[in-house]
């Protein structure tokens, strides 16, 4: 079976876990993409942890406010009914556990939850930003990744080999081959998403993984 | 109300002592005092310590360069304390040849170590990073049985802000998300220094609009460069 990276499918999917009124932190990257397709009739409220409730689109080229921007720091928009407050009061509402999802970004996550994405000893060190906090904080913590890295390895893992953003916090793990649990030190798969099998997600990662009795082959679209 | 003085920006860098530890408001080049900074760099103040969210950005490629970024470029800095260094590249070089130490914080913990500096508090406990690297060489207190870290207070000698508006007595008004760690900041130096796009006369404020009290800012600037 080949193996076609997507990032779209990752984001659909996560899209449609979140119900009406859910409060949910998108980190910068692939998680920003899940924003474009929460299902019609579905409305979500975006928190932004530099300091904004109601986080919306990007303006019309022309129209950005520089005081208005993302956590990436590129404009957008406020929703209406939307807030602003300081950064303390942010990582209140984040630690607080008054955001239901928060979706980050992989460099390695385990069967034990940890999550590794803030730091490649000697060679990236990007920081950690408000994710510690965000994995601390939020009720349900996503990980979406591409199931592989570059080199074909897989990035879900039995334990982490870089420095830790979360210790045992991931609840889900979002690629683009299925939706997988964590639970008791092994990874659930759940959704098997089309076209791949079962069987071939067991045979190319190396980590434990149980494929739930009602595991469901999906078509993500 | 007092007014407070109303300086130049040169005036302004002056205010900041070799190896002062200096708090810059924004986040990611949004909501920086951007006049001031300008000022600073062409002062040329050196072993400063950076207390910041992040450092802007510093494309090395494209030489595109923003915000607290610029003083990271003249090498102003000795210690940056930050939670995110990842769209300076200058600065990831100046930490990896080891010439500027860098600290890295979880942002919600750089928030509240400022805030609580501000509110004369010894500390904090917070769950974040329990487990990882940031747990090393701290207090772990069992509350309940959960593990906290124990945080300690972050102030500074010197505090620049951005602000959108300002009365003369230096009651502050921020903008959209702008506000960032600029109210935080205000509370936490020896000497805080405010720019601002707009600077009215006292009385024209409302209080209840006020986001930063007068109380905390003994400067103001005219800001007069916005650009990033």
């Amino acid at each position: 079976m080949e193996y076609v990276a997507n990032k779209e499918n990752i984001a659909k999917r996560i899209a449609k876990i979140f119900k009406n009124g859910e409060v949910v932190n998108l980190g910068i990257g692939l998680p920003t993409l899940v924003g474009n397709y929460v299902p019609e009739g579905v409305t979500i409220v975006l928190q932004s942890e530099n300091g904004m409730m109601g986080l919306g689109p990007a303006p019309a080229k022309g129209s950005e406010d520089m005081d208005l921007t993302n956590a990436g720091g590129a404009p957008v928009t406020v929703q209406m009914g939307g807030c602003f407050f300081d950064s303390a009061t942010s990582f209140g509402i984040i630690r607080g556990g008054h955001v239901d999802y928060t979706v980050l970004g992989v460099l390695e996550v385990d069967q034990e939850g940890n999550l590794a994405n803030y730091k490649v000893p000697g060679k990236m060190v990007p920081g950690m930003g408000g994710a510690m906090d965000l994995t601390t904080g939020a009720r349900v913590v996503i990980a979406a990744t591409l199931h592989f890295e570059p080199s074909g390895a897989s990035r879900m893992k039995r334990k982490c080999t870089l420095p830790l953003t979360a210790a045992r916090e991931v609840n889900m793990v979002v690629t683009d081959l299925g939706l997988f649990e964590v639970m008791g030190d092994r990874f659930y798969l759940v959704e098997c998403f089309e076209p791949y099998t079962p069987e071939w997600i067991l045979e190319k990662t190396d980590a434990d993984i149980v494929v739930k009795n009602d595991c469901r082959i999906v078509k993500v679209d | 109300m007092i007014a407070k003085p109303i300086i130049s920006a040169a005036e302004a860098a002056g205010k900041v002592r070799e190896g002062d530890s200096l708090m810059v408001g924004g986040f990611m080049a949004c909501g920086s005092p951007h006049t001031i900074i300008q000022a600073l760099k062409e002062k040329g103040t050196k072993n400063l310590t950076l207390i910041c969210n992040d450092t802007a950005a510093h494309d090395l490629k494209s030489g595109k360069v923003t915000g607290v970024g610029h003083l990271v470029q003249a090498k102003q800095f000795k210690k940056i304390i930050a939670s995110h260094i990842g769209l300076n590249q200058e600065t990831q070089r100046q930490m990896n040849a080891g010439e500027t130490e860098v600290q890295l914080v979880p942002q919600g913990t750089l928030a509240e170590q400022v805030r609580a500096a501000g509110a004369g508090l010894g500390g904090f406990l917070t769950p974040t990073g329990v487990g990882t690297e940031v747990e090393q060489g701290k207090q772990v207190i069992l509350v309940n049985d959960r593990p906290f870290l124990l945080e300690l207070p972050l102030k500074a000698d010197v505090a620049i802000l951005k602000a959108k508006k300002a009365d003369k007595a230096g009651n502050l008004i921020y903008n959209a998300t702008a506000r960032n760690f600029n109210p935080l900041m205000a509370t936490a130096a020896a000497l805080v220094i405010a720019e601002a796009e707009e600077i009215v006369e006292i009385g024209e404020i409302d209080p209840n609009d006020v986001h930063t009290p007068s109380i905390f800012v003994d400067f103001l600037v005219k800001a007069e460069r916005l650009e990033w």
